[in-house]
């Protein structure tokens, strides 16, 4: 059996992961204790497409992204750059649909961080960044990492909006999910069963391991709290 | 020698208050709402005033009338501020915490101060324990130490006592007086306690919906008029 399209997906998901979860975190922060004009707005857009069809995420990436679009045609005139029909591609794919999970949890996250440890460690003389890294990111990490790792989980699955923007074309952009629909299209029910198993065991297992981990989580920080 | 003189628009009143001390322990008493916490957060620089100044030993921390016109920040201003829930970092052990506040290239001048800290404060056993581990007492404590460690030109404390047990408030007033012996540096307590503002306070502030409505002298000591 050719693993390509295991490989493959954990690439996209990996790296597509990567992106995501330094954009949300880093959105999610700006965002979490400021009001300003248009912030809903703005958070809704991020959120879109957790509840559109993955076909209309497709369709509008192929207006950004496509030969003839706007930073498509844009990349292809000046750096000679194809996104679609690339493993590129997929990875663009999976950032959009996967960065609403991300975002979610981290807004989550930072809004129930106690204002008053970060105030307590600039009253020590802390830099901004300083009280990033040092409280605001580790209070945080456990709603981080569920989005980080809700983000790999959605990234893996990602089908959709990858077969409007990268196509299925074996060897470059076979991910598992592409791989099963068009085995099971040309009837190759044993290849289709074959992803379908390790697809739906890898799922099943972050899930497993997020709950549990988790639930070990929040029994530590209501320790902390009280 | 801290002045203070400010102007902040509030929920439901104007505060403006206008003193000024030198290495006194001042008291701001009275009901919750009346505007103390805000006076803190001003001068820690946590949140600003709308108009007025804040001096602290010939450091301008704050000047509407000014012309550099911004705030100096929180974190250059070297103050110490005992939050009311002490918000000590549930992730870092006592002794973390403690020297949180002191830079690399103070450390070997901060041992000695710490280590007298520990001693006074009798904390010296907790160093290794993690905030959820220790009781309320511990918790005041370490955070008084935490916010000393740095070696601050003033201490602000919030409601410092009211979290804990009749006995254990008494100790630990005793153990305010007998710092504030040592540190010769000016403190600022809010306090909702009658009692306890008049044992701790070497001048006592009455704020009644944003003004100080009465000034008086603590029963502690004989403190000449300034």
């Amino acid at each position: 059996m050719d693993l390509q399209p295991l490989l493959l997906s954990a690439k996209v998901a990996a790296i597509s992961t990567v992106i995501v979860f330094v954009l949300g975190v880093f959105l999610a922060h700006l965002f979490a204790k400021r009001q300003f004009f248009g912030k809903s707005v703005l958070e809704s857009l991020f959120l879109l497409p957790l509840v559109l069809p993955p076909t209309v995420v497709g369709f509008g990436l192929l207006i950004v992204f496509g030969k003839k679009g706007w930073i498509g045609s844009w990349l292809l005139e000046t750096f000679d750059i194809q996104i679609v029909f690339t493993w590129t591609a997929a990875v663009i794919a999976s950032v959009v649909v996967s960065f609403p999970l991300m975002y979610q949890s981290a807004a989550a996250a930072f809004e129930n961080l106690d204002g008053k440890l970060e105030d307590a460690a600039r009253t020590m003389g802390a830099s901004e960044w300083r009280v990033f890294r040092t409280v605001t990111f580790p209070l945080a990490w456990p709603g981080l990492l569920a989005g980080l790792v809700l983000s790999f989980a959605r990234g893996l699955g990602e089908f959709g909006a990858t077969l409007m923007l990268a196509g299925y074309i074996p060897g470059k952009t076979d991910t598992m999910p592409m791989a099963i629909y068009f085995a099971v299209e040309s009837g190759q029910m044993e290849k289709a069963s074959f992803w379908v198993v390790i697809i739906t065991a890898l799922g099943f297992s972050i899930i497993l391991w997020l709950n549990w981990w988790s639930r070990r989580n929040l029994r530590r920080f209501a320790a902390d709290r009280r | 020698m801290l002045k203070v003189d400010i102007r902040k628009r509030l929920a439901h009143f104007e505060l403006d208050v206008a003193f000024e001390t030198g290495n006194d322990i001042i008291v701001l008493a009275g009901a919750s709402g009346a505007g103390k916490t805000s006076i803190l957060q001003a001068v820690a620089g946590l949140s600003h005033p709308d108009s007025g100044t804040i001096a602290l030993n010939g450091r301008t921390f704050f000047d509407s009338g000014g012309s550099s016109g911004r705030p100096l920040p929180a974190r250059s201003r070297n103050i110490g501020y005992l939050f009311q829930d002490y918000a000590l970092f549930p992730h870092m052990t006592v002794e973390r915490n403690i020297y949180y506040g002191v830079s690399k290239t103070h450390l070997a001048a901060a041992r000695p101060v710490v280590g007298q800290l520990l001693g006074v404060l009798g904390i010296g056993h907790l160093l290794g324990k993690y905030p959820h581990q220790i009781s309320g007492g511990e918790k005041q404590r370490v955070a008084l130490a935490r916010a000393l460690a740095a070696e601050p030109e003033l201490l602000l404390l919030d409601e410092p006592l009211s979290a804990l047990d009749e006995e254990t408030r008494e100790e630990c007033q005793d153990e305010l007086l007998r710092l504030h012996d040592l540190w010769q540096i000016p403190f600022l307590i809010v306090t909702h306690s009658k009692s306890e503002a008049e044992k701790l306070g070497d001048r006592v502030l009455r704020l009644k919906k944003g003004l100080i409505v009465e000034e008086s002298r603590g029963t502690m000591e004989e403190t000449p008029a300034e």
